[in-house]
C-alpha cells in the first residue's frame, strides 16, 4: 500500500453563499475528511480562496482534486503539498492560570516564543504562529500547564515563487 | 425592455430552443403557469412530478438537446430529486426549475419551504437559487449552457416567488454566462495520438470498449469509421448501445455482469483496450485486479475525474469523443493505415469460436412464455427500428441483449442509478420528440406500477407509447439474486398481488392485449405496436427465468455462470 500523507490544497473560487458546503461536499461525500480549512476573499472580492489539508495516499489526493477541480464554482485547484511554500497556522491558547503554576508558565512562554494577548488572575490568553508541526509542539508544552481552550486557524500557506 | 420575470423565463426558454417542458403547478409556480397559458408554451401536465424529471430526461437522450422539467416548492421539487439522480448518474442535460418561497421568507420554515439546492447538490451537476432579480436571465442561460457542455448532467433552477414576480430590465443582448472555464475544449497534445497508433500498430489482440460518451458526444460516425478502417470488435457498455451498430459483425455486445462470454473474454484476452466515453463502472469490470489483465488500456474521457479512477490505465486522453476520434482517423489517414484481414485473422477467429461456444441463448420450450422471446420477437416484428426505453431490472437487461441497436439514442435506460419507474415517462419524452418513431417500454410488472400514473399524461396529450411488460409475478432481478446467492429464500419479492394490467390500462383508455403462450406473442405485439393508440402488452412469462450470462458479485469478469454451465476461461 502507497503511504498517506497530509496534502496542502488550495483552492481559487468564486465567493458565494454555498460554494464552501460544496467543497466539503465533494469531501464528505465521498468519505474524505478535512483536517484543517482556512477561507478568506482574495485581493479580488468576487474570488474566494480556501486552503485545506486532508489526509490520503498520492492516488486519492489526486481523485478529489479532480473531483474538486468539476465544481463549476471552483477556477482553480493547486496541490502546494510538494510546492515550495511557506505554511503558517496560528493558535490562540486559553490557560487556566494557578498561583503554583504561574511562574513555570511565564518561563515557558518565553521560551516558546508565545505571545500574551491578555492576562489576569485566572486565565491568560497566549498567541502562537508557526507551522502545523511547531503549533502541535507548542500545545504539547503547554498541556501539563492546564490549557483551558484552544483556536486553531488551519493552515494558510502560499508558493514561495524563487 | 421592462418585464416580468415570469416573461423573461419564457423568452430565455425560447432563445434557448425549448420547445416542451414537462411539469407539475403549484402555488410558487402558479405565477409562471399563468405565464405558460398566456404565451401557449407547450407544456405536458404530468401526474408525478418525477415523471416530469424522466419525460424531460428522456427527450433530451432522444434528441441531444436539453429537457426541460418544471415543479412547485417543497414536496413538488423533493419529487424531482430522483429524476435529477438519475439524470446525473448517466450525465444527462436537463434543466429542473423549482419554485420557492419568496426570498424574505427562506429560513423560516415557511409553507412548501425546502432546501432544494441543498438537497440536490451532491446529486446534480450544479444548481442556483436565484436571490436577484437581475440575475435570472443570466442564471438560465447559464444553467443550460452548463447542462450542455463538457460532460452534460442536470442543472436545477430555483425561483423564489417574488424573483418571478419581480419587473425585471430585460435586455437579450446583455445576457452574460458566466461560465468561461466550462467552454474550454481539452485539447491533448499530437503526440498522445501518435502514441495510440503506434500502441495499436503493436498490438495483436486490439479491441475497442466504448460507452456513454460516444452517444453524448455525438461520435458515433467517427466511431464506426475508427473501427472499420483499423478492423477492431467493440463492445459497448450498457449506456453506450446503438453507438456501433448491433447487427454489425465487429459488435460483441455488452460486457459486464451480464455481458455476453464473448464480449467478457475478449476483454480478458486483449493485448490493447481503448475505451472511449466509458467509466469502467463496477458492473463492467468485475474484479479490478483481473480486468483486461493482459492488455495495455488506453482511456479517452471528456472528464479528467473519469481517468483513473477504477483502472489505472496506459495512455490517458482528455478529450472529447468526436474530436479524438475525427484526430486518430485523419492520423490513420495521414498514415496510410488501415488494418489488414491477416492482421487481424488470428484474433477475430478467436472471437469468433467464443461467439460459437456460447452465443446469448435461451429455450424457448413448452407453453411458457420466455422473455427473452418476447424480446427477439419485439426485434423481429418492429425490424430493429423502434426506440426502446426500459425500466430497471431482468427486463432491462433482456431488452440490452436480445435487441439488436443499430442506431444511436435507440436504447433509453436508467443505468448508473438503475431507477425503476424510469422506463415509462422517459418514453412519453421519446415519443413527443419522434412522433413517428415506435416507441416501447420494455417494463417488470415491479417497475412499471412505480409510474402508471402517467398512463393518464399518455391520454391527456394523444402520446401513443407502447409498453411490453414482461410480467414474471416477481421482483426479478432481486429473486434472482436470492435464488443464486441466498438458497432460494425468496424475501419480499414475491409480487403475489397484482392488478389486471389490462383493466387498469383499459380504465385510462388504452388498448391493452395479453399473450399467455409462445404462439401469442407474435400476434399481440402485431396488433398492439402499430395502432395510433397508447397499448400495454401483458406478456405472462416464465417466473423463475434467470438473466445469463452472469458474473458473479466481486468475480473476475472471465468467470461466467452461463445457467446451467459454468464457463471459466
Ligand atoms: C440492473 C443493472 C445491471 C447492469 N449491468 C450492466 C452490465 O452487465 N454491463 C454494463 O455495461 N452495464 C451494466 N449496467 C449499467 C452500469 O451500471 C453503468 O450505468 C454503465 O456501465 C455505465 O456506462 P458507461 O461506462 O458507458 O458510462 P456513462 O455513465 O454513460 O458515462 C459516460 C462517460 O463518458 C464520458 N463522456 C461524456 N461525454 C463525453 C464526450 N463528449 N466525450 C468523451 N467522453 C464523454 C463521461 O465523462 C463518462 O465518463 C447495469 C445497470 C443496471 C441497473
Ligand atoms: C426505485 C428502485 N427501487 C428498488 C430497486 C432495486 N431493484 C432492482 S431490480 C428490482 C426488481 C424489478 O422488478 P420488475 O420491475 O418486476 O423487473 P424484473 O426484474 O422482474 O424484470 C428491484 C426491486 C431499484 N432498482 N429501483
Ligand atoms: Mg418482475
Amino acid at each position: 500500500m502507497e503511504n498517506k500523507k497530509e496534502n496542502v490544497i488550495s483552492l481559487l473560487v468564486n465567493n458565494k453563499p454555498d460554494v464552501l458546503a460544496r467543497v466539503a461536499g465533494t469531501l464528505g461525500g465521498k468519505g474524505y475528511n478535512i483536517e484543517t480549512l482556512c477561507v478568506d476573499v482574495t485581493i479580488n472580492p468576487d474570488v474566494s480562496k480556501i486552503i485545506l489539508t486532508t489526509i490520503g495516499t498520492k492516488a486519492t489526493v489526486q481523485k478529489i482534486e479532480a473531483q474538486l477541480a468539476r465544481l463549476i464554482d471552483v477556477i482553480k485547484v493547486e496541490n502546494l503539498t510538494d510546492v515550495e511554500t511557506v505554511k503558517r497556522e496560528l493558535a490562540l491558547i486559553r490557560m487556566a492560570l494557578t498561583a503554583d503554576s504561574k511562574s513555570e508558565l511565564i518561563r515557558t512562554i518565553n521560551k516558546l516564543n508565545c505571545k500574551i494577548l491578555t492576562f489576569n488572575s485566572d486565565h491568560c490568553v497566549l498567541e502562537y504562529r508557526g507551522t502545523k508541526c511547531e503549533v502541535d509542539k507548542v500545545l504539547e508544552t503547554l498541556k501539563p500547564l492546564g490549557i483551558d481552550d484552544v483556536a486553531r486557524t488551519g493552515i494558510a500557506a502560499l508558493e514561495r515563487k524563487n | 425592455m421592462k418585464m416580468k420575470g415570469t416573461q423573461v423565463l419564457i423568452e430565455c426558454l425560447k432563445a434557448e430552443g425549448v420547445d416542451v417542458m414537462f411539469g407539475y403547478p403549484g402555488g410558487s409556480v402558479i405565477d409562471i403557469y399563468d405565464e405558460l397559458y398566456k404565451s401557449k408554451f407547450n407544456h405536458i401536465l404530468v401526474r408525478h412530478e418525477q415523471a416530469a424529471v424522466h419525460a424531460a430526461d428522456g427527450y433530451a437522450r432522444a434528441t441531444g438537446k436539453v429537457g426541460v422539467a418544471l415543479a412547485t416548492s417543497g414536496p413538488g421539487a423533493t419529487n424531482t430529486v430522483t429524476g435529477i439522480a438519475t439524470a446525473n448518474m448517466d450525465s444527462i442535460p436537463i434543466v429542473v426549475f423549482t419554485g420557492q418561497v419568496p426570498t424574505h421568507l427562506i429560513g423560516n420554515d415557511a409553507f412548501q419551504e425546502c432546501d432544494i439546492t441543498g438537497i440536490t447538490r451532491p446529486c446534480s451537476k450544479h444548481n442556483y437559487l436565484v436571490r436577484n432579480p437581475d440575475e435570472l436571465a443570466n442564471t438560465i442561460h447559464e444553467a443550460f449552457h452548463i447542462a450542455r457542455s463538457g460532460r452534460p448532467g442536470p442543472v436545477l433552477v430555483d425561483l423564489p416567488k417574488n424573483v418571478i414576480a419581480a419587473e425585471i430590465d430585460y435586455d437579450p443582448a446583455k445576457i452574460k454566462i458566466n461560465a468561461t472555464k466550462l467552454s474550454l475544449q481539452p485539447k491533448p497534445s499530437s503526440k498522445k495520438y501518435v502514441q495510440l497508433l503506434e500502441m495499436l500498430r503493436a498490438a495483436k489482440r486490439p479491441m475497442l470498449m466504448t460507452g456513454g460518451g460516444i452517444l453524448l458526444g455525438k461520435a458515433t460516425d467517427e466511431l464506426r469509421a475508427f473501427a472499420r478502417r483499423a478492423k477492431l470488435p467493440v463492445t459497448s457498455t450498457l449506456m453506450g448501445l446503438g453507438a456501433f451498430p448491433g447487427s454489425d459483425p465487429l459488435f460483441l455486445g455488452m460486457p459486464g455482469m451480464h455481458g455476453t462470454y464473448f464480449a467478457n473474454m475478449a476483454i480478458s484476452h486483449c493485448d490493447l483496450l481503448i475505451c472511449i466515453g466509458a467509466r469502467f463502472d463496477d458492473r463492467v469490470t468485475g474484479k479490478i485486479d483481473t480486468f483486461a489483465s493482459n492488455a495495455q488500456i488506453i482511456h479517452i474521457d471528456v472528464d479528467p475525474s473519469s481517468i483513473n479512477k477504477n483502472i489505472v490505465v496506459d495512455l490517458p486522453i482528455v478529450s472529447d469523443a468526436k474530436s479524438a476520434l475525427e484526430n486518430i482517423n485523419r492520423l490513420l489517414k495521414d498514415n496510410n493505415y488501415t488494418a489488414t484481414e491477416a492482421e487481424r485473422k488470428d484474433w477475430l477467429d478467436l472471437i469468433e469460436s467464443w461467439k460459437k461456444k456460447a452465443p446469448l441463448s435461451y429455450c424457448q420450450d413448452g407453453k411458457i412464455i420466455k422473455p427473452q422471446c418476447v424480446i427477439e420477437t419485439l426485434y423481429e416484428v418492429t425490424k430493429g427500428k423502434a426506440i426502446i426505453t426500459t425500466e430497471v431490472g431482468q427486463n432491462q437487461m433482456w431488452a440490452a441483449q436480445f435487441y439488436k441497436y443499430d442506431d444511436p439514442n435507440t436504447f433509453i435506460s436508467s443505468g448508473g442509478l438503475g431507477t425503476m419507474g424510469y422506463g415509462f415517462p422517459a418514453a412519453l419524452g421519446v415519443k413527443l420528440a419522434f412522433p413517428d418513431r415506435i416507441v416501447v417500454d420494455v417494463a417488470g410488472d415491479g417497475s412499471i406500477q412505480m409510474n402508471i400514473q402517467e398512463m393518464a399524461t399518455a391520454m391527456q396529450y394523444n402520446i401513443p407509447v407502447k409498453i411490453v411488460l414482461l410480467n414474471n409475478g416477481y421482483l426479478g432481478m432481486v429473486r434472482q439474486w436470492q435464488e443464486l446467492f441466498y438458497e432460494k429464500r425468496y424475501s419480499n419479492t414475491d409480487m403475489t398481488f397484482q392488478p389486471d394490467f389490462l383493466k387498469v390500462a383499459e380504465a385510462y383508455g388504452w388498448e391493452a392485449f395479453r399473450a399467455t403462450t409462445p404462439d401469442e406473442i407474435r400476434p399481440v405485439l402485431e396488433k398492439g405496436l402499430f395502432s395510433n393508440r397508447p397499448c400495454l402488452m401483458d406478456f405472462q412469462v416464465a417466473r423463475e427465468e434467470c438473466v445469463y450470462p452472469m458474473v458473479r458479485p466481486g468475480a473476475s469478469i472471465s468467470e461466467m455462470t452461463l445457467g446451467t454451465r459454468e464457463m471459466t476461461n
